[in-house]
């Protein structure tokens, strides 16, 4: 924190501006592609692509792998003696007099000038140089550590400064001036929404000390959190991402208009049919992200909804520091409003996150197994005399998550992955028996005996520990059956427990199956291949926790 | 593969020469073994007799057990073993490495060994040599690999080291070659400080000065009381020490990895260390094009690491016949935590670990 205290006091302000961006990860205009810059750097090293792409899987990363070669193919040449005519600049000339102009060169004199830039940097600053032009750079730095060091150097609340930063930051010394001006009323953020809180895991033991009825109990949806804002007449639909999205949602653009001006709501946007009991499944939600401007037969098919849980604003005035039960009151007391008349919200577009009734903690289970049904993928609760805090922090907010589906299957491919796992096998592809193993036994009576097979299921990248990859990388590396360039099929041997998070059926996939969000929850080295599960199994997953047959179920909306 | 009538063929012993009836580098027990160099994966124990360069010898016989049959090389003899005549050059890998050239029926074959061909105070350095077939190692072969001179990277290492006087600092590198590479460029760029050593490389410091290799005086960090500040000294350790209960006594020390495998950004984050320095004992990419071209060699082999590729592009882009050669216990190197003397065998981690424990 202090070295970044101490840079921001002596940047001068358009490199600290710039550097901010960076920071905060906002860097991800692509002036040029990856593969337009691996273009360049073969066509100026001579190295053949094979070999570029031979290295690329060693590296696991194209900007870094640039960086390397570039220095090696300089070095053969030895045409290290002209420098880079950026080797003198300052991070603000690099950012906007030197890498915007390449975007729109044409190729040769692109080509050109962009081998004239790489010329005589190091490759850390080549590396910095590629990721800058292909959007790529990400520091690492927490956000709550840079937001600490400015309100350090400002003498401004973090909490201010989170909100200044919220929608947006010009990375312009007026744009820095303006985060860190201590007299400035912020009349500028009209627009901006609020700093979403966030909630940490389930602690039981740490919530049966309290009384239940101190917290509020909802369900834990899963579309995407985000802020419906209503101010001075126009309204904005605010992901957690910090990105505005109602030009994908014109339907809650259409509700906001229609709500009291000096709102700020938090909550969910979901597809939900105005006139169905829950919400289908995700999957429809990515169909609408990202889709500008999308056409009318989506919207028929794939109507949002936004589901209210939390009130932030109201004519006009920051309702943060009052406790959840005096905004929940509010919130529910304007639904009631709003529903009295013909409206979006009376229409199923606005909907109150319900209040889930809470007597004793004995009941807390049974209400997170229903969650399944309902299509929520678990509880959220929320201390009724908390105020609205920014970002994650323990204690008033928990989130209590179904428990996930499970399967043990076989290991059949893996690919290297990228980054800090560049050039260990860490891409894992897992198949399920096509059959069950008494069937395999009852075989060879009369019919001739067709060998069980394992068919690719799911693929799975997080869930063991360093250890364990390093140790089956090498156990990949020795039992391999076959390459298909970076893929390599290993001895069907490995068992491996995947949760994930819901199953369903696709016509995408070789297993007729898609699920959501798998990863490795064990390691079965006690278990042989043979014993792994099979399609039907999974099959009947579905028909156990699918979801929810929307006729079904009473109405939510109340 | 080898072809069965060439001076070399491959058996499950490993590379072997039917005319001197010897194995190179043999990874079995075999009654003669001609040895390019004492690390784990190229020195193994249970031969009958072992042919080496003398300069390594001491090495070889902490490894290997004083009781071995080792008959003493110097770089460049001529020796007549069966049919074959034999002799060893210098590769510049560490002390006492060579490249292994025999030559019977009117052909010259040439192993390399593991080599290097940046200056290293600590060993001899590489002597280019001539064959009709070499057999090339490829641990880097990838042009993403370029190393800067070790005198350089040296100088990063202590500034490194001296910019932290309120903490120990620890580099952890392989115990035999390269911490010894790195005390000789300290002392070559006149740091009189005292270096720490942790069991596993000390041990290798008596068989190097005994050869005459000037390097910063060293201790054993066992050997200085409990209670003894640390602050500001620098350790050198092996990597499998940066696991081990050992480490508790530089809690809070800068930590350091020296090796070629820190050139990759990956690998660095990987190794979970402040500072990764990019400094080893093998070839860089440009060496291993430039070695084999310099051979002369009609033909090409290549074993180790990156061979798959290393051959196309000699094959290729050179003009030079190439081809990998895979089996046995020509070990797949190319990741940090793999086999190969780059990267610590396992039998090399485990002893390092027994020397761990005080």
């Amino acid at each position: 924190m202090r070295a970044l205290a101490d840079y921001f006091r002596e940047a001068p302000p358009g490199d600290g501006a710039w550097a901010l961006h960076a920071l905060l990860g906002r860097q991800r205009r692509r002036l040029l592609t990856s593969l337009r810059l691996r273009q360049i750097c073969l066509e100026g090293s001579g190295l053949p692509a094979w070999l570029f792409d031979d290295c690329y899987r060693q590296v696991g990363d194209s900007a870094e792998t640039i960086a390397l070669l570039w220095r090696q193919a300089g070095g053969d040449n030895g045409v290290n003696a002209t420098s880079s005519p950026g080797a003198e600049a300052s991070l603000q000339q690099w950012m906007e007099e030197l890498l915007p102009p390449l975007a729109t060169l044409e190729p040769d004199p692109q080509a050109q000038a962009m081998r004239a830039l790489w010329q005589g940097l190091e490759p850390i600053e080549l590396l910095v140089v590629n990721k800058l032009l292909t959007g790529g750079l990400r520091v690492g730095v927490a956000e709550g550590l840079v937001v600490q060091a400015l309100a350090q150097l400002s003498g401004l609340e973090p909490a201010r400064l989170r909100h200044r930063l919220m929608g947006g930051f010009t990375p312009s010394a007026s744009g820095l001036a303006g985060l860190l001006d201590p007299t400035d009323d912020d009349a500028s953020l009209s627009s901006r929404p609020y700093p979403f809180q966030l909630a940490c895991t389930f602690d039981a033991e740490r919530l049966e000390a309290t009384a239940p009825a101190n917290w509020q109990l909802e369900w834990k949806w899963d579309g995407i959190r985000a802020q419906l804002i209503r101010r001075g007449g126009q309204c904005w639909l605010w992901s957690r991402g910090e990105e505005l999205i109602h030009p994908a949602f014109p339907e809650l653009l259409e509700l906001g208009a229609t709500l009291p001006d000096g709102l700020a709501l938090d909550g969910e946007v979901i597809i939900w049919p105005p006139a169905a009991a829950g919400p289908p499944p995700c999957a429809e939600l990515q169909t609408r992200l990202g889709r500008k401007a999308p056409r009318r037969a989506l919207l028929t098919q794939s109507p949002a909804a936004f589901v209210a849980y939390d009130l932030l604003e109201m004519g006009g005035c920051d309702k943060r520091h009052e406790p959840l039960r005096q905004r929940r009151a509010a919130l529910v007391a304007l639904h009631q409003q709003l529903l009295a008349a013909p409206s979006p919200a009376r229409a199923g577009l606005l909907r109150l996150s319900e209040s889930l009734p809470l007597h004793a903690w004995q009941e807390l289970e049974a209400q997170r197994s229903a969650a399944r049904a309902v299509g929520a993928e678990g509880l959220m609760l929320k201390d009724l005399d908390s105020p609205y805090l920014v970002g994650r922090r323990r204690g008033p907010w928990w989130k209590h998550k179904l428990e996930p589906l499970r399967l043990d299957a076989v290991l059949l491919y893996a690919q290297a992955g990228s980054g800090r796992r560049a050039n260990l096998y860490t891409d894992y592809t897992f198949g399920l028996w096509d059959r069950p193993s008494d069937e395999r036994a009852a075989a060879g009576d009369g019919e001739p005996n067709q060998p069980p097979a394992l068919v690719s299921f799911a693929k799975a990248y997080s869930g063991l520990n360093d250890e364990e990859i390093v140790a089956l990388d090498h156990w990949i590396r020795s039992h391999t059956l076959e390459r298909f360039g970076p893929v390599r099929a290993v001895q069907p041997l490995q068992v491996f427990e995947l949760a994930f998070e819901g199953i369903g059926p696709s016509k995408r996939h070789k297993s007729g199956l898609a699920v959501r969000f798998p990863r490795i929850s064990r390691w079965r080295q006690d278990k042989p291949a043979a014993e792994a599960d099979t399609l039907a199994t999974a099959k009947a997953l579905i028909e156990k926790a699918g979801p929810p047959q929307t006729s079904a179920l009473k109405p939510q909306s109340r | 593969m080898l072809p069965s009538d060439g001076l070399i063929s491959l058996t499950p012993q490993g590379l072997y020469c039917r005319a001197a009836d010897a194995w190179i580098d043999p990874w079995r027990p075999v009654p003669r073994a001609l040895i390019t160099h004492g690390h784990a994966d190229h020195a193994r124990p249970g031969c009958g007799a072992y042919w080496a360069i003398g300069a390594g010898a001491g090495i070889l016989r902490k490894r290997l057990g004083q009781g071995i049959e080792l008959h003493s090389l110097d770089y460049g003899d001529v020796v007549p073993i069966g049919d074959a005549k034999v002799s060893f050059h210098s590769a510049g890998h560490v002390l006492g490495s060579a490249q292994i050239r025999l030559e019977a029926g009117g052909e010259s074959w040439l192993v390399t060994g593991d080599f290097k061909r940046d200056a290293d105070p600590s060993c001899a350095p590489f002597e280019p040599v001539s064959a009709d077939v070499l057999i090339s190692e490829a641990t880097f072969g990838l042009p993403i690999y370029r190393w800067s001179a070790g005198a350089q990277v040296a100088a990063d290492i202590r500034d490194w080291w001296q910019a932290c006087p309120q903490r120990p600092s620890v580099l952890f590198c392989y115990a035999f070659g390269k911490a010894q590479r790195i005390l000789a460029e300290l002392h070559v760029l006149g740091v009189e400080q005292e270096v720490l050593l942790h069991g596993a490389v000390a041990a290798l410091i008596e068989p190097y000065r005994q050869q005459g290799i000037a390097m910063v005086p060293t201790r054993p960090l066992s050997e200085l009381p409990r209670d003894a500040e640390l602050a500001g000294r620098l350790v050198l350790a092996p990597p499998a020490a940066q696991a081990s209960p050992w480490m508790k006594r530089l809690c809070g020390a800068q930590s350091a990895f020296a090796s070629g495998w820190m050139a990759v950004r990956g690998a660095r984050r990987r190794r979970g260390v402040e500072r990764g320095f990019v400094l080893s004992d093998h070839a860089d990419w440009s060496a291993l094009v430039r070695t084999a071209r310099q051979s002369g060699a009609r033909q090409v082999y290549v074993t180790h690491g990156q061979s798959e590729v290393l051959a196309r592009y000699l094959r290729e882009v050179e003009g030079i016949a190439a081809e990998p050669l895979q089996g046995g216990g020509l070990a797949e190197r190319g990741d940090p935590e793999g086999p190969g003397d780059e990267g610590p065998t396992p039998r090399e981690s485990s002893d390092s670990l027994a020397e761990a424990a005080p």
